[in-house]
């Protein structure tokens, strides 16, 4: 009983992380249509500039925040410098870019911080778990769980509520019906990719004080598909509780089928389950009906 | 008509596609200020390209006006992206209701109002909407994907008044629906031309319908300019009302050979 407790809170907190970073593939599939595939690399970009400036003897909030800073115009430099020219051209080309960038942001991670794994020093988050009766809570993954949640009502609100918001989703439906609006697309575009990296940031920085930092956190990308694919494509309440389900439902695997299916089965579980789960809701929890464009 | 009440005017145009495909060849257009003007021709004449090059959406479709100038209100617009010329106040409704389908009917409208900042402007706008379209008040929550064709069709007429256009390009909006609701909807057109006095440049195939809103119309063929007259003297053209008006002299049925002669005719004459 202890251990079913244990395993469902810890998969709940990890879960908020992964729901940081689905948030960010939701948002720039909301606006062009794009499945961005080197969201990964965006993860381990943030993750490494707070790194450095925490290393620095900058106080942890502060770190994170010069890194949203960067995120900002790492995600304006990418749509202006790679994207811009493909406003227009097929998604597939667009998403084909998108892989290349990802090797191309691995690389550069790689060539400026290397490949050793670096740990936050000090760790920020008090190692000394809280306890609420017999559960256990490290620290990291409640705040992770708490950012996560703040994140999620200021994106909702943002799309619902501002006018940058409307539009960017307007752009998602309607290029062309946006434009003769006066809604700038470019600006739409280097907006999904400035928020999608500041989100990915946040969230690579909260797994890199977990298990510390190193090219694998990069990994995450790509093991958090199968909770953007689960909610829906393009809603960010489902990214949140896609987010949470592959992060309850990995923690479960690992605890139970390990012992049966020893080595990766708690990779494996999520994109099983994702893959089972499509059979039945082709476009996941809230995603939309019609997804023409990929 | 004399040349300094144009709000619009296209000068000898030449549009190419992909930079070889050559689509309208040489077109001058005039729209009064506070006039309707109907732009009329089959498919693939090039109607839409035209509105396109207006609003500056010919760029996003690779396209580009490789001749001859474009004039709003005196000032050249031929070489301004969509976003620039959609703040000098024209509007393209783009042809097959392209409604943002995942919105509501209200979000869809405030999508039009976006360059103007949010404000109280914004409730005044959308009053003016519901005022012109009932029927949009009550659908105002409903997402515009549902809604049925003549009240997407509003939403995106009553989307681009949001933007307080002084022109609207207006794009077929008789596609598909059905006589009843498109008599409504150009009832609602003349009615905003006559009290917001905007500009409208109208795209139809119905010939009929396009010279009852508009006191004057160009006809397009293949790219170029066949004839253009105010829509009384168009009525009475016999070659407009064998070839968009459906009606013959004779009652009878007309050969081919008739129809090839007058291409030819038309060609020679321009």
């Amino acid at each position: 009983m202890e251990l079913l407790l244990m395993t469902l809170t810890t998969g709940i907190m990890v879960g908020g992380i992964y729901a940081l970073v689905a948030l960010g593939w939701v948002l720039i599939y909301k606006c062009s249509g794009v499945l961005n595939l080197a969201m990964g690399e965006l993860t381990l970009i943030g993750a490494y500039v707070s790194l450095s400036f925490y290393s620095m003897g900058i106080p942890f909030l502060l770190s994170l925040l010069f890194s949203l800073i960067i995120g900002l115009i790492l995600g304006i430099l990418t749509e202006r410098i790679f994207l811009d020219k493909l406003i227009g051209e097929p998604v597939l080309t667009v998403i084909m870019v998108t892989v290349g960038l990802s090797f191309f942001f691995k690389g550069t991670v790689e060539f400026i911080w290397g490949v050793d794994t670096k740990v936050f020093q000090p760790p920020v988050f008090p190692l000394e778990p809280i306890k609420i009766g017999p559960l256990v809570i490290g620290k990291v993954y409640l705040w992770s769980f708490v950012a996560a949640l703040i994140l999620l009502v200021v994106f909702v609100s943002f799309f619902k509520y501002t006018r940058w918001g409307l539009a960017m989703q307007a752009t998602a439906d309607d290029e062309m019906a946006a434009l003769s609006l006066g809604v700038s697309a470019r600006f739409v575009y280097a907006a999904a990719w400035a928020i999608a990296f500041m989100a990915a940031g946040v969230g690579g920085t909260l797994l890199g004080n977990i298990n510390g930092l190193n090219i694998s956190v990069g990994y995450l990308g790509l093991l958090v598909l199968p909770a953007v694919v689960l909610g829906g494509l393009n809603s960010i309440p489902g990214a949140i509780v896609g987010g949470i389900v592959i992060g309850v439902l990995e923690n479960f695997s690992g605890a139970y089928l390990d012992k049966y299916f020893p080595g990766g089965v708690k990779e494996i579980a999520p994109f099983v389950f994702m893959a089972v789960f499509l059979l039945f809701k082709p476009y996941g929890l809230w995603g939309w009906e019609r997804i023409e464009r990929v | 008509m004399s040349s300094d009440t144009m709000i619009l005017k296209i000068n000898n145009i030449e549009v190419k596609y992909h930079e070889v495909i050559l689509v309208i060849k040489g077109v001058s257009i005039e729209v009064p200020e506070g006039g309707i003007v109907a732009l009329l021709g089959a498919n693939g004449a090039g109607k839409s390209t035209i509105l396109k090059a207006v609003s500056g959406l010919l760029k996003h479709e690779d396209g580009h006006v490789t001749d001859g100038s474009i004039e709003f209100q005196g000032e050249r617009i031929d070489r301004m992206g969509p976003e620039k010329i959609a703040k000098l106040g024209i509007v393209q409704v783009i042809e097959g209701r392209r409604v943002f389908e995942h919105l509501t009917v209200e979000q869809n409208l405030k999508v039009g109002a976006h360059m103007r900042k949010y404000g109280r402007s914004l409730k005044e706008g959308l009053e003016m909407v519901y005022h012109y379209f009932p029927r949009l008040r009550e659908k105002r929550n409903e997402v515009a994907g549902f809604i049925s064709g003549g009240e997407q069709q509003m939403t995106v007429v009553g989307r681009a008044l949001m933007t307080h256009p002084k022109l609207i390009l207006l794009d077929e909006p008789s596609m598909g629906l059905a006589p009843l609701l498109i008599h409504e909807i150009f009832n609602i057109i003349t009615q905003l031309n006559k009290e917001e006095r905007i500009s409208i440049l109208l795209v139809e195939q119905n010939a009929k319908l396009a010279l009852n809103v508009a006191p004057y119309a160009y006809v397009l063929e293949n790219g170029r300019i066949v004839m253009d007259d105010t829509a009384d003297k168009l009525r009475e053209n016999p070659d407009i009302k064998d070839f968009y008006l459906g009606m013959t002299d004779f009652g009878g049925r007309k050969s081919f050979r008739d129809v090839k002669h007058y291409k030819r005719r038309k060609r020679w004459l321009t």
